[in-house]
């Protein structure tokens, strides 16, 4: 019997490291990760199009049993979904990265909690300054900071790693920003039963894409 | 360049290239010069109504525009937001004590569980410079707060703002405890952010979507004239 054909995980690129990660713990040989450029959360009107262009490319290989994006709604509101349905590829619930490493549940209890919360993963908090200072403007016009963050109250940063110098980095980025700072371990959270519930492709879906 | 050599030279310009050069500032974000070229025209003796119109709501309506178009982005929007605020931090009690235009009353605030506000507030000082009177109930807004405030301010429009897939639902709830209270059409409903969309909007029951704040203007504008249209055909029949 051949191998199954691979499943590719078209990914946000502020993931890759982490889906990487998990399908290395997991054991899943058969996923292939491309991802798209991170800096897209910050255009998120761009991410249909250039997903669109990545399923389409991937399908001319006619290499994958399937496609999953991993990217939350990412305040595209539908237009990914749409895109990915029209494509038939399937997608990791949640309307951003925050919420599914955290779980829909624990994620709203958290801004339910305190509406003036900003989240921080491992992947921001590595990329603080480049993400999050620059992003925003921050180095050339630090007097916006406050406009800003005038409505935030705390820092949550949802750790994915156990790691003891990004807890100070995130710290740091919570003072820097004169916010509260708030640690909560989420580990690969949804990330990783999504992944090892698409890490067997059932048979009859192996040829799905091949017709399209 | 010393703040004296400015004066000199913005006061030596004449009207037209005062104005454009007050275009140019607002691009540019330079809050000082916006206030002195206010000033200047001020004394030329222009009407509040004018130095804002032309001068201010023109130049921001460029950066909009480039803001729309991926030319500049947040911060420089801030930065030339803040500017044109400089600029209406002197008209606004001109405005007050004048007999400028009154195009209606408008509450917005944004939907509960989101507390973006720089896209709100946006559109609240261009409806301000539109000559509208813009009541902004802040953030993080729940439908007994946005009733509350439609009620004590009793404004033509309503608008809400959400940028977050998460809250923008949460429109639908506002909407419909107007309903219930049977005040819908009391009111237009503008909703706006990012991630909303035309078919959004009609689905959770607004009047409409509008994509950025010079189009909020133009609707809010029209749907005024279409409700006042209405009002001189009631008083003809
Ligand atoms: C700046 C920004 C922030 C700032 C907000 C500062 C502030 N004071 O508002 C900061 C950095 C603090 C922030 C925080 C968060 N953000 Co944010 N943010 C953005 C960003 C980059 C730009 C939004 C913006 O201000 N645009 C500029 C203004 C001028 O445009 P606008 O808001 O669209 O408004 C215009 C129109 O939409 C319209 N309009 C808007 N409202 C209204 C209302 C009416 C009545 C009308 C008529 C028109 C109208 O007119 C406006 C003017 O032209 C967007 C991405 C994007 N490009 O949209 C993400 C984005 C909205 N944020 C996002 C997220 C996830 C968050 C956080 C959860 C992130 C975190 N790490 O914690 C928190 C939110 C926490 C919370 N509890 O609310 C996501 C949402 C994803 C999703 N699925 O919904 C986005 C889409 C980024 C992304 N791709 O992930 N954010």
């Amino acid at each position: 019997m051949s191998a199954p054909r691979p499943v590719l995980l078209i990914g946000c690129g502020a993931l890759a490291r982490e889906i990487s990660w998990a399908i290395t713990r997991g054991g899943w040989p058969n996923m292939e990760l491309v991802c798209l450029p991170a800096d897209l959360h910050n255009r998120p009107q761009d991410i249909p199009g250039a997903m669109k262009a990545r399923i389409r490319a991937a399908k001319e290989t006619g290499k994958y049993s399937k496609i999953l994006a991993i990217y939350g709604d990412c305040g595209t509101g539908g237009a990914l979904d749409a895109v990915l349905a029209a494509e038939g590829a399937g997608r990791i619930a949640g309307a951003h990265c925050y919420e599914f490493y955290t779980g829909s549940r624990a994620f709203t209890a958290l801004n339910d909690e305190e509406a003036g919360s900003f989240y921080l993963t491992d992947y921001l908090v590595r990329f603080f300054d480049r993400l999050v200072i620059e992003g925003l403007g921050l180095e050339r016009y630090p007097h916006l900071k406050d406009e800003y963050f005038r409505n935030y109250k705390r820092v949550v940063y949802l750790a994915q790693s156990d790691d003891a110098a990004l807890r100070k980095k995130a710290r740091q980025a919570a003072s820097r920003l004169g916010l509260d700072y708030v640690y909560r371990h989420t580990g690969f959270g949804g990330l990783e039963s999504y992944l090892a519930a698409a890490g067997t492709p059932p048979e009859e879906e192996k040829d799905d894409l091949r017709k399209t | 360049m010393s703040d004296d050599e400015d004066d000199i030279v913005l006061s030596k310009l004449d009207d037209a290239q005062l104005v454009l050069q007050m275009h140019d500032d607002i691009y540019d974000g330079l809050g000082d010069e916006i206030i002195e070229g206010t000033q200047i025209l001020l004394q030329r003796g222009w009407t509040p109504f004018d130095v804002l119109t032309k001068a201010l709501v023109e130049g921001m309506g460029v950066v909009g525009v480039d803001f729309r178009d991926g030319i500049l982005f947040v911060p420089e929007v801030l930065q030339s937001a803040n500017a044109m605020k400089a600029g209406m931090s002197i008209l606004r009690p001109l405005l007050a004590a004048s007999d400028a235009p009154r195009m209606g009353k408008m509450v917005i605030g944004t939907v509960k569980g989101d507390i973006h506000d720089i896209g709100k507030n946006l559109v609240g000082m261009m409806m301000e410079g539109a000559g509208f009177e813009v009541v902004d109930i802040g953030i993080n807004i729940d439908a007994e707060a946005y009733l509350a405030a439609l009620e004590e301010h009793k404004p033509d429009i309503l608008g809400m703002s959400a940028l977050l897939t998460t809250t923008m639902p949460y429109m639908k709830v506002v909407i419909d405890s107007l309903k219930t209270k049977g005040i819908r059409h009391d009111y237009i409903v503008l909703v706006g952010g990012a991630p909303l969309s035309e078919e959004f909007a009609l689905s959770v029951g607004a009047d409409a979507y509008c994509r950025d704040a010079a189009i909020a203007v133009d609707i809010a504008k029209s749907f005024m004239a279409r409700q006042q249209g209405a009002a001189i055909a009631v008083l003809d029949a």
